[in-house]
């Protein structure tokens, strides 16, 4: 496993002290064992699909069958109409979408600021913005709660959407090591021709920064579509609930339905994997950046 | 923080500060656009994160069920906090978590990145397998696992009669309860997998090769360099990966709800039931204080410690 960070052209020189059929022995046992893990991590998923399709009340059973008698595609249309999975899924999309834009909008904003505007006090700022990353959700969670009841917005989407479209720190961090990186003369030359800063933001840097915008966009879909907690504590009623709510809540009244279950979950879980699939490339670069954080 | 002070630093070698303007019209009109546009966030802060910390903190004197008046109690509530047992317990429950979780999810992550970044045939596909099940849903993830541990009919069961082994109660059986969530857990470790990805690759090819032409076998290049130079995104693995099983909870609340014999009753789910099931804000917030303190307490000894393992480049 060490041979991992080494480079590619030292592996010529150990080949002559390094018997043949050790360094490929060792090559096979790293492509089994990576193969052997790959399976842990798949068969999960391949059990939820089987399980989607079993015949209702049928899904579990001794031995376990893994593979269906019949393929039930039934499931995936009866979960639309046993529980509200349509409203569910239409809920979700709309706070995902509306969090996405904010998040997107107001953390490249203000990571443009902190990025290349000088003004004073502007490290000092940022590096407060930085330190809110380490607060614990939850000791923010009841005053919240209490502020978004003054307000008379429990049970609406407000308390899920508005806090992010005033910027999300983990999200103006990326922007502002991402846009220090963009030449200073497209700015220069901008101002020149007398654009001001919120001009020069939108019509030059948002251009420039697609792949940052992409990288945003798609973790906080991510953690939009995916989050819990806060559904949980700020929605109520059964026409404003979340995929997620929904799921567990539908586990409350048939217990035993698991393949209906098990098709809901899939349902759930394929917008996220279908984002991941087409924007990959800004997936991984987003959460790289999160890494250098440590640096 | 170290990392805010090397970003600091950072931010006086910019271009833009070597050919400083005087502080024209220009310069003052860039000054207050600076100005609003971080107020976008200052206010957002101020509104959503920094009140919130302090009303929290005053409600933590308070009793208060939401309906009547809030009644000032002083220090009641953090002394109820203190011989409350079922608090013992979700903070034993909730180290257990952290103390095995961290360590085995840090090095594990490592581990899979030192592999995945193995120039082999079929790693790019290996990579995002690997990474598949950290974006899975919560809930989703959660309901699945239910279903493969479920006792009487789960595949796990199955599995374990084709060793021989006996059934097992799994997340019923208060012993095993909290392992299987850890093990929940670590079918997400491709999530920390491209941060120390992004690591490995940062590190400059030179080094290994100014190792080698000092006889550096391939062990000793990656204790001397390879390890030395990750240490700053072990260390924001750790800090993150300790505040995040700190938070532990839908996994808890979804699969098991505290039970059984409240094995898995962590932290942040006896706080949810004391806020929104019993509604004793009070107490509740005065968990919450509890917790950001613990929080702080634990990332300030880590960034005590790193002084001592943490290698920052010069």
């Amino acid at each position: 496993m060490v041979t991992t960070a080494k480079s590619q052209s030292s592996s010529s020189e150990t080949s002559q002290s390094t018997p043949f059929w050790l360094k490929y022995g060792a090559r096979l046992g790293i492509h089994l064992l990576i193969a052997l893990g790959s399976l842990l991590m798949l068969f999960p998923f391949l059990w939820t699909v089987s399980t989607s399709l079993k015949l209702p009340g049928s899904a579990l059973s001794w031995p376990p069958t893994f593979i269906p008698d019949t393929f039930h595609w039934q499931n995936y249309i009866e979960v639309w109409s046993i529980v509200p999975f349509l409203t569910y899924f239409t809920n979700t999309t709309i706070i995902t979408l509306t969090t996405v834009l904010g998040s997107v909008l107001s953390s490249s904003l203000v990571g443009y600021a902190f990025a290349r505007l000088r003004f004073p006090g502007r490290d000092t700022l940022f590096i407060a913005c930085l330190s809110t990353m380490m607060l614990p959700f939850v000791v923010m969670m009841i005053p919240r709660y209490i502020l978004f009841r003054n307000l008379g917005w429990i049970d609406t989407f407000l308390p899920l959407i508005v806090p992010e479209w005033f910027g999300v720190a983990v999200y103006i961090f990326f922007s502002r090591q991402f846009l220090r990186g963009l030449p200073m003369e497209y700015d220069e030359a901008a101002r020149i021709d007398g654009a001001n800063s919120w001009w020069i933001w939108y019509r030059i840097i948002l251009p420039m920064a697609k792949p940052l915008l992409a990288s945003i966009a798609i973790l906080a879909f991510r953690d939009s579509w995916n989050d819990f907690l806060a559904p949980l504590i700020y929605l109520q009623s059964d026409e404003r609930l979340t995929l997620a709510l929904g799921l567990v809540k539908f586990r409350g009244y048939y217990r035993t339905e698991w393949s209906l279950m098990m098709a809901g979950a899939t349902l759930m879980t394929i917008p996220v994997l279908l984002m991941f699939f087409l924007f990959q490339r800004y997936f991984l670069q987003g959460i790289s950046f999160s890494g250098l954080a440590g640096r | 923080m170290t990392s805010l002070a090397s970003s600091q630093k950072a931010a006086q070698d910019e271009p833009m500060r070597h050919k400083r303007r005087p502080r024209s019209g220009l310069a003052r009109e860039e000054m207050r656009d600076g100005y609003l546009m971080v107020g976008f966030w200052l206010i957002g802060f101020l509104i959503f994160t920094a009140g919130p910390i302090v009303a929290s903190l005053g409600l933590s004197f308070t009793t208060w069920d939401l309906l009547s008046d809030a009644q000032w109690s002083g220090i009641t509530n953090y002394g109820t906090l203190l011989k409350d047992d079922l608090v013992r317990v979700s903070l034993w429950n909730t180290l257990y978590f952290t103390a095995v979780l961290v360590p085995l999810s840090t090095v594990g992550a490592l581990l899979l990145a030192l592999v995945m970044n193995m120039k082999l045939r079929g790693m790019r596909f290996y990579r995002t397998l690997y990474y598949l099940p950290s974006i899975t849903p919560a809930v989703a993830t959660t309901l699945l696992w239910l279903m493969i541990f479920q006792p009487e009919f789960g595949v796990a069961n199955y599995f374990l009669q084709k060793i021989g082994l006996h059934k097992q109660l799994w997340l019923m059986d208060p012993s095993l309860a909290k392992p299987v969530l850890i093990l929940i857990a670590l079918w997400g470790i491709g999530g920390g997998m491209p941060i120390f990805l992004a690591g490995l690759q940062a590190v400059p090819r030179e080094l290994y090769e100014a190792a080698e032409i000092d006889g550096s076998n391939r062990w000793n290049s990656f204790f001397n360099v390879t390890l030395p130079l990750m240490t700053p995104v072990i260390f924001f693995s750790v800090i993150t990966g300790i505040i995040g099983s700190f938070q532990i909870f839908t996994n808890a609340y979804i699969a098991t709800d505290g039970g059984p014999g409240n094995a898995t009753l962590f932290y942040v789910l006896l706080l949810y039931r004391n806020a929104f099931q019993y509604f004793k804000m009070g107490y509740a917030s005065a968990m919450a204080w509890l917790l950001f303190l613990l929080v702080l307490i634990f990332t300030i000894i880590q960034f005590r410690l790193a002084r001592r393992w943490v290698y920052y480049e010069v």
